[in-house]
């Protein structure tokens, strides 16, 4: 019985999980699954758990969906990877708990993007419906702009012909990003830039965020609406009012262990570990 | 210490002591991203580019 970390690329958090995991004595194996093909017979012990780590979002909840479907446990498990994984999913999710968030409108063609963007009023910025480290945003401030760039993304294919259009938020230059395992939010760091985009992975720099009350309570909400072990969700501040702005299921913490002080990845395989008798 | 040759410019890079495959390293010389793909023997090749759905 055995904790596999699944990976298709070795990043610093795949290491530091599996160092926590021995540091909590609880037997790891690290297994690149970059050749992994299914059908090939028993990927894992009876009772093994999986913490999938794949970079690739694609892979990592086919992986997840592949080895559920042989009764493995994995952590995240792929359901959640689905509603994390697509934007318009988790927002979807987040509106029907009522859970606050930034103005959002959808559209299926770059006219009717324009004028859904016309209507919640610019800036406004055009997300991608699968993506993450803030690739492929754009803040588009007024309707010329609107028109190159949702020209632009009408001929990247089809993963661009669903329009996702939010409101912009003044964030005050920062925005928080929580950690949050098995429901209950560990700790949180405030990310700063000059640049409208504040992920670390961007160059965004990372503090301790302490949270109150409002905070924890909004994570715990956005837990029990989203489900997993280990989620990571970037909150802004607007107003004076939080709002959910995206849940990640394979959240990066490199950046997020030294100024909070908390082990993170032990944190992430303690869960693990005790999903496998759940 | 182990070390493998770099695919673009053929310096020396050296790996770490608990290099596991999949693991990334950086040409010092060239700076080229590299993916170990193999233990024994060592091998090497460059790093894929970033796709769409990377990240968290």
């Amino acid at each position: 019985m055995a904790l596999l970390i699944i990976f298709t690329r070795l990043r610093l958090e795949e290491k530091l999980l599996n160092e926590a995991a021995k540091r909590e004595n609880i037997p790891c194996e690290l297994r690149n699954v970059t050749d992994f093909y299914y059908g090939g017979g028993n990927f894992c012990a009876p009772g093994d758990v999986v913490l999938a780590r794949c970079v690739s979002h694609n892979q990592n909840e086919s992986v997840a969906a592949l080895l559920e479907s042989e009764n493995v446990r994995v952590v995240n498990p792929s359901g959640v990877m689905r509603l994390c994984g697509n934007k318009l999913s988790t927002t979807l999710a987040l509106q029907t708990a009522k859970i606050p968030q930034p103005n959002f409108r959808i559209a299926f063609t770059p006219e009717s993007a324009l004028e859904a963007s016309r209507e919640l009023g610019f800036p406004v910025v055009c997300k991608p419906i699968l993506g993450s480290w803030g690739r492929l945003l754009a803040k588009v401030n007024d309707p010329e702009a609107a028109e190159a760039v949702l020209e632009h993304k009408s001929m990247l294919g089809a993963m661009h012909n669903v329009f996702y259009i939010q409101e912009y938020i003044e964030k005050g230059g920062f925005d928080v990003r929580a950690f949050v395992v098995n429901g209950e939010p560990i700790c949180a760091i405030n990310r700063t830039s000059e640049h409208w985009i504040t992920n670390t992975a961007r160059g965004g720099r990372a503090t301790n965020f302490t949270m109150d009350g409002d905070v924890e309570e909004l994570l715990k909400r956005t837990h029990d609406t989203i489900g997993g072990e280990f989620l990571a969700v970037d909150l802004f501040n607007s107003g004076g009012r939080w709002l959910v702005n995206e849940v990640n299921d394979g959240g990066e913490f490199r950046n997020s262990i030294e100024p909070t002080g908390v082990d993170i990845p032990g944190a992430v395989v303690r869960a693990a570990w005790e999903a496998r008798v759940r | 210490m182990a070390s493998a040759t770099c695919v673009i410019c053929e310096s020396q890079v050296k790996l770490p002591d608990d290099c596991t495959k999949g693991e990334l390293l950086i040409c010092a010389d060239c700076g080229t991203e590299l993916e170990v793909i193999n233990l024994d023997p060592i091998a090497v090749e460059e790093a894929p580019q970033v796709q769409e759905d990377w990240g968290e």
